[in-house]
């Protein structure tokens, strides 16, 4: 086919060479490959995002037919102060940087949970659904109880994780049991999800009074999150003790895969299910496992969205495009925690930033192009062929599939 | 096909507990009409049959005593399938059982709403309208799967049909927002296809970056360019065309005859797709790539072709879709407008187990949720809408769990070929 195949073909095969699940995911590569491929698929996600701004300005495509002299200087200058205004919104100040923290924590946990399910060779696309449903139970019991704070927030996030490992632990088990795909099942509880927190938003139980629109009670000040920057009396500041449970999280999720029994039972049941099955591994509870866990730590991320977020209520969408984004993350942190937590830090930076770059007065880009620069990264990083092709970096990884097909 | 012979001679210990769960689902939907809606029911149920000029005589009936039919109906049908079984024709029968089981609930709404009367042609129209994205949707996702590429990006599909067809529809008129349609579609799916078959990236993880993709760009544009230059988003819709002689059947007419081309072209699209994969040489060769491409490759198949043709033709069909949207619905681009309708799909392709007709039939059954969703507020039921609103995506979860009929996909679903 292509030039770039043919040369992967051709190489000999390294005696212990990593699958394309391993490559992604990156489960086994190496530190340089861990850090250059990402570093150049951000880059270039960057340069395209930056090309999709200046050619969707009417007025410079208008320019480059008059004076196109003009016109490279003007589009430079409206390239470099959107990327300049996201910088500034994502590190500029000390509010910038709690934002950046504050978006992070989210995605952090939400990524986390898609990561171990790479792990344990699972795709799990319900992040969304999870986040929803972990959420919402935070809020529940958020506005209900009137407890002492030492019990009411771990409740209140004990609450999440539990509603998000329900959710997460239902396909675990449907894949495990009848082998129906948790790509397919995760995507259809998402939307599940979606429907039953619109429905329970309106519920009378969780409504706020005398509103008709779907929105919850608010949360006791008692299972709030701590603001951290609290005592320098700014309301600008917003960054809250979530980012510590998601750093806590990552932790914890690192000390479970590489240093526990059952995280290494985990990573055979991703490496070879049939072996780790023969090896006497109880593969159904492994996989059930593995997906409450991941539930949970989803389910965290939607408690931050409501117990460390002003106003401290749940409306539909809570969890934005969280879920998905987690997706990304998972794959640019390689499925490392601490990759994780990295990767986390710079999609808050950009959503962070995004927000200055959308409120600039003199960009006004509108934050939707974060989307594109993060589903450009996914593509990137996804096809390590096609980063390696526009940049000739040497390829070390054969061939293989994360997923199998939906019958299997 | 000779598997299929195989499966209806000798049934294995898990066909037959299929064919079981299947029973009791049936005789479970029977106990459920007659405790719900059969017992203590004395209300009358009129349901009017006139719509768009096309009379046609109410239908005016005691709901209680046609529960009790149906519950009758219904249990015949669940001992059945639970004694002796009804083979191949399985799928049919619930089908068969479905229905029954929704027009009694139908006739248990409409005789409880403060009316007491609903009009069933209006609904059933409104039925096959909400049908169309998920039907293009789901063919599309057949013309993918069937040459083993599966295609998560059906939604990204159509909400980018879906733009381009507002932007050209609003520049150059209403035809060209169908033919940008196709071709946003078949440009997204050439995307997908390189990405999947020449670059072999995982297809999910492909699907999952054009859906991400196409939300964010087409977010982006929608206030970076529409916000500012209405006139771009601002196409005109198709208006129904009535087929003569067709449209003015009772009840029929107004809900099959009497719509936009989309309808039309999605009833050729429906012939034209089960034709040419069951009965034409290109069908028997996609299909062929789809359960076992070494095999067809052995035998001359261009293995790659096929599956870049079928693709780009599964994306042109949601391009289409999508462009439903715009210029056959609304006539402007929103965010996000497709909402979930091509999961939606793909759920009605696992559920229609990759054929386009059954397909189609999951996609009504589906469009049918959304349709009476939207009418539980004047029928009164006390029912949630967003419980009809899941239902699709439950029912799905059912299916792929094999709890109720197995959905078997293609063989090589999912596989990147490399040729030797």
């Amino acid at each position: 086919m292509s030039d770039t195949t043919k040369v992967e073909a051709s190489e000999p095969d390294a005696p212990d060479e990593p699958t394309l699940l391993e490559e992604i995911s990156g489960v086994g590569t190496n530190w340089r490959n861990a850090v250059l491929v990402p570093a150049l698929a951000i880059l270039t996600a960057l340069i395209i995002g930056a090309f999709i701004i200046a050619v969707s300005d009417v007025e410079l495509l208008r320019l480059w037919g008059e004076d196109p002299g003009l016109a490279i200087s003007e589009t430079w200058g409206v390239v470099s102060s959107a990327y300049a205004a996201l910088f500034r919104g994502a590190f500029g100040s000390l509010r910038a940087v709690s934002e950046t923290l504050t978006a992070a924590s989210p995605l952090i946990l939400a990524g986390l949970a898609v990561a171990i399910g790479f792990r344990a060779g699972l795709f799990n696309i319900g992040a969304q659904g999870q986040m929803l449903v972990g959420g919402m139970s935070a809020t529940i019991i958020g506005f209900a109880f009137d407890i002492p704070v030492i019990i009411h927030l771990p409740l209140a996030l004990l609450g999440a994780m539990i509603g998000g490992a329900v959710w997460g632990g239902i396909p675990g088990w449907l894949r495990a049991k009848t082998g129906a795909h948790e790509v397919i099942t995760t995507i259809m509880l998402n939307l599940v999800a979606v429907q039953l927190i619109d429905y329970m938003l309106t519920t009378e139980a969780i409504q706020r009074a005398g509103r008709d629109d779907p929105i919850s009670k608010t949360v006791q000040v008692s299972a709030r999150l701590p603001r951290l920057l609290g005592f320098l009396e700014r309301s600008d500041l917003r960054v809250h003790a979530g980012i510590i449970v998601a750093l806590l999280a990552a932790y914890a999720v690192y000390w479970l895969l590489f240093k526990s029994t059952i995280g290494y039972e985990f990573r055979a049941v991703g490496r070879n299910p049939d072996a780790a099955k023969y090896g006497g591994m109880n593969v159904v509870l492994l996989y059930v496992a593995v997906m409450a866990i991941a539930g949970a730590l989803a389910g965290l991320g939607g408690a931050n969205q409501i117990l460390g977020i002003p106003e401290y209520r749940a409306a539909p969408g809570f969890a934005g495009s969280i879920g998905f984004d987690a997706i990304a993350l998972a794959l640019l942190g390689r499925s490392h925690p601490l990759g994780v937590v990295l990767a986390g830090i710079l999609f808050g930076a950009l959503q962070a930033g995004g927000q200055q770059m959308q409120a600039s007065a003199t960009t006004s880009i509108p934050i939707d192009i974060i989307l594109v620069v993060q589903a450009l990264v996914i593509a990137f990083i996804a096809a390590p062929a096609l980063i390696r092709a526009i940049y000739r970096v040497r390829a070390e990884g054969g061939t293989g599939q994360l997923t199998q097909g939906w019958g299997s | 096909m000779t598997a299929a012979v195989v499966e209806r001679t000798v049934l294995t210990p898990a066909q037959i507990r299929r064919s079981k769960v299947l029973g009791i689902v049936e005789l479970a939907l029977a106990a459920f009409v007659l405790i719900v809606f059969a017992i203590g029911n004395d209300g009358i149920a009129t349901w009017r049959l006139s719509q768009g000029g096309v009379d046609a005589p109410d239908l005016r009936f005691f709901a209680g005593p046609f529960a009790y039919v149906s519950a009758f109906l219904l249990a015949l049908l669940g001992a059945r399938q639970v004694t002796k079984g009804f083979g191949g024709k399985a799928n049919l029968v619930l089908g068969i059982a479905f229905l029954i089981f929704i027009a009694a609930f139908m006739a248990w709404a409409t005789a409880q709403s403060p009316a007491g009367s609903f009009n069933m042609t209006s609904m059933l129209k409104l039925t096959v309208e909400r049908s169309v994205p998920i039907a293009f949707g789901a063919i599309s996702g057949v013309l993918c799967e069937r040459v083993a590429v599966i295609n998560i990006a059906i939604e990204g599909m159509l909400l980018g049909g879906a733009f381009m067809a507002a932007l050209a529809g609003s520049v150059f008129g209403n035809w060209w927002g169908i033919i940008a349609g196709l071709l946003t579609g078949g440009l997204l799916a050439w995307v997908l296809a390189v990405l999947t078959i020449r670059y072999r990236v995982d297809q999910i993880i492909a699907g999952v970056v054009i859906n991400i993709f196409v939300l964010g760009l087409t977010s982006f544009l929608t206030v970076r360019l529409f916000a500012e230059n209405p006139h771009l988003n601002d196409a005109d819709i198709f208006s129904a065309w009535d087929i003569p002689l067709l449209s003015t059947i009772p009840v029929l007419g107004p809900v099959l005859f009497s719509h936009t081309l989309f309808v039309y072209g999605l009833f050729i699209l429906i012939a034209a797709t089960t034709f040419g994969l069951f009965r034409t040489r290109w069908g028997l060769r996609a299909r062929a790539v789809g359960e076992h491409p070494k095999a067809a490759d052995t035998l001359g198949v261009n293995v790659f072709r096929t599956r870049y043709r079928n693709v780009i033709l599964g994306g042109m069909v949601a391009g289409f879709g999508g462009a439903w949207f715009v210029v056959g619905l609304v006539g402007r681009f929103d965010e996000n407008m497709t909402n979930g309708r091509g999961f939606i799909g793909l759920a009605a392709m696992i559920f229609g187990r990759w054929h386009p007709v059954g397909a189609m039939g999951a996609a009504l059954v589906f469009g049918f949720a959304d349709a009476i969703a939207g009418k539980l507020g004047i029928l009164q039921t006390g029912i949630p809408s967003q419980f009809l609103l899941m239902l699709p995506a439950l029912a799905t979860i059912v299916v792929v769990a094999g709890l109720v009929g197995k959905s078997r996909p293609p063989a090589a679903d999912g596989q990147p070929y490399i040729k030797e």
